[in-house]
């Protein structure tokens, strides 16, 4: 549709790994740095951020907000380390930038700040405070088809932020109005803070309910590339309902001691976890940004 | 009714104190955004349930293709016009004034307030004359809610005149807007040919021994404290601040400067709203004696409109007793 927009980067499944792995190497080099900021969540979804950012969504990294992008709503603001990291990457900043997460001026706020007041190239509007970023999406979905463009949304939303009613208003708006230009991507880890997704608050049947609401639903392995580029494609396909991916992931995915643990939600690595944590993650052919442990 | 001669421009031709033209503001707000759906393309309307209450029918029934119901859902309502926002409509939000406010007050802080998004919240209902529907409707806290926002602009209209213009003049301003105006009819006295300045307060009558700052509803009843006033030779200023945020600090100086004392009328709690306002003013630069008019940290009760002024002390008596008590406290 937008055929001078510049994606994919990578088609290949392998390099899209690749990256996915440099991602939550980045993820795990920015919080040794900031000693402070959320693992797990960031880490389950590096996979998924590869596959938007390299490969599906129509975007320029020089013009971030040129008119025929794709836009991307991130509900859960607390994941903001893998969106930076992928952000960063794909060129929107500087490579270097990330050490600066969560420190005073600079722009990689703890949570997504707005594009007026910090100028991070890439976002939207804040999010933080859970559960409000479907209605924009849906905003954004209503208004585009108003104007006849033929750009795609999507919401990156939680499972645990599902806990949240406006989630709920808000899928029951954009299938009331038809918002099929819209995808959203739930990330079912099964983790949230207090524990696991179903003794907080029960969310199954989880796929019933989205479809109760209007969603063509898809449900995948949020860690099986070619499943998460088909599904997204399937999904600009679906005609006259939103859509909803609900994928499978694992919390802290990549590094053995915090994967499917929920108390790796919000706390990052102490220098020895890190050691661990990037001994475990390959080093790629992208390179790291810092060397974090001078060699040692 | 010549004690208000000189600010004949600023009110409508010919008023009449004893028996004016009464009219819905938010009337003013329904038809001003009709003429915007004339004008001006990208603005675009979202219905709660509500429509026929705050008046967004009329803009409904003539541009249906940009009129959004979102059910009664206020959070999402604030959330979906950020989403508009951000692919470049101008979209208007509006509810009862606690369910515009005090319920998705989140979702407006992070969504429109933070991340200084061109919506426009509009809220009708407002202050006690909702009257008989009692507390859970009276919205009273509205101001204070959105006035304490970074990047917020609040505009409480006094009429529904000065409502149409207000509506217009946030259309053409990039940035969150919060509007507060009525249900009820009121007393439309403000010239619809006056220009609105925003940010600017408007001086609709000169005197110098106390000056009334007045938002809303009270604007009027300002006015007609002033004519008893005048009965008694007490000559006050009365000044309409229509905008409280950014608030006019000139206008509330040199009302203080030039008659030595200030009384604050509101249709809303006094503390954050704009008696809160006023002394914020007042207190870094230039202090001088304050009596509030206004809810004194209390909530409103079912009754008529005017029942209700006079108990929570809001009508023009009691406007009256508070300017001689500042007079008095002048040194
Ligand atoms: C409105 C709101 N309430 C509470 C929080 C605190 N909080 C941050 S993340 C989180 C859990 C979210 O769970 P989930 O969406 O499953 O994310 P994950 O744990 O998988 O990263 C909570 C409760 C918040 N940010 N916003």
């Amino acid at each position: 549709m937008f055929p001078n927009l510049k994606n994919p980067v990578f088609t290949d499944t392998n390099e899209l790994d690749e990256m996915a792995r440099q991602i939550r190497r980045d993820i795990m080099n920015m919080l040794l740095i900031s000693k402070s900021g959320h693992s797990g969540g960031p880490l389950g979804l590096a996979d998924i951020f590869a596959a938007l950012y390299f490969n599906r969504l129509n975007l320029i990294p020089e013009d971030p907000y040129n008119e025929q992008r794709d836009y991307f709503f991130l509900s859960i603001g607390h994941v903001a380390p893998v969106w930076y990291a992928t952000l960063a990457r794909r060129g929107y900043f500087p490579l270097d930038e990330l050490k600066t997460l969560r420190k005073v001026n600079g722009r990689l706020q703890g949570h997504p700040a707005p594009l007026k007041t910090h100028g991070l190239p890439g976002v939207e509007i804040a999010s933080g405070a859970l559960g409000q970023g479907l209605s924009i999406a849906a905003g954004a979905a209503i208004g585009l088809k108003l104007s006849g463009k033929p750009n795609r949304v999507f919401c990156m939303a939680g499972d645990g932020e599902l806990d949240e009613g406006q989630m709920w208003e808000a899928a029951m708006t954009a299938a009331h109005h038809n918002a099929d230009n819209l995808t959203v991507i739930v990330d079912r880890n099964h983790c949230q803070i207090d524990n696991r997704t179903e003794n907080v608050m029960k969310l199954e049947p989880l796929a019933d309910k989205w479809k109760a609401f209007g969603f063509e639903v898809f449900e995948i392995d949020g860690h099986n590339m070619k499943e998460i580029m088909e599904t997204i494609d399937k999904t600009g396909k679906v005609k006259g309902k939103p859509s909803v991916i609900i994928a499978y992931t694992k919390m802290g995915k990549g590094v053995s001691f915090m994967e499917d643990n929920y108390k790796w939600h919000g706390v990052p690595p102490n220098d020895d976890q890190g050691k661990i944590a990037l001994g475990e993650l390959n080093p790629t052919k992208f390179g790291d940004f810092v060397d974090y442990y001078g060699g040692k | 009714m010549n004690f208000i001669h000189k600010f004949e421009n600023y009110l409508v031709e010919n008023l009449d104190m004893k028996n004016p033209e009464l009219k819905e503001s938010r009337r003013g707000f329904g038809e001003a955004l009709v003429e915007l759906g004339k004008t001006n393309p990208n603005v675009v309307v979202l219905g709660g349930d509500v429509s026929g209450s705050v008046r967004t029918d009329l803009f409904r029934d003539a541009f249906p293709d940009r009129f959004f119901s979102v059910g009664i859902s206020e959070q999402d309502m604030m959330g979906v016009a950020a989403g508009l926002a951000v692919v470049g409509k101008i979209p208007f939000a509006s509810a009862y004034g606690e369910f515009a406010t005090g319920r998705p007050f989140d979702q407006i802080r992070q969504s429109i307030a933070y991340s200084v998004m061109n919506v426009k919240i509009c809220a009708s209902h407002c202050g006690f004359t909702v009257g008989p529907d009692g507390a859970t409707h009276q919205s009273l806290e509205d101001v204070a809610l959105m006035r304490v926002l970074p990047h917020m602009n609040v505009i409480t209209p006094a009429d529904y005149n000065q409502t149409y213009r207000a509506v217009i003049k946030a259309s053409e301003i990039d940035g969150p807007f919060y509007i507060r105006f009525y249900r009820d009819n009121s007393p439309n006295f403000t010239n619809p040919n006056a220009p609105f300045e925003f940010g600017k307060a408007d001086t609709l009558l000169e005197g110098s021994d106390c000056a009334i700052i007045a938002s809303g509803l009270m604007v009027w009843e300002s006015l007609l404290a002033a004519e008893l006033l005048a009965e008694e030779k007490i000559m006050v200023r009365v000044v309409n601040m229509h905008t409280i945020k950014p608030i006019d600090s000139n206008a509330i100086v040199s009302a203080a400067k030039n008659t030595g004392c200030i009384v604050t009328a509101e249709d809303h709690q006094i503390k954050g709203g704009l008696g809160g306002a006023v002394a914020e003013v007042l207190a870094q630069e230039y202090p001088a004696p304050v009596e509030f008019i206004g809810a004194k940290d209390t909530f409103g009760e079912s009754g008529k409109g005017s029942e209700l002024f006079e108990k929570y002390g809001l009508s023009k008596r009691h406007i009256v007793e508070a300017v001689k008590k500042a007079i008095k406290r002048k040194k």
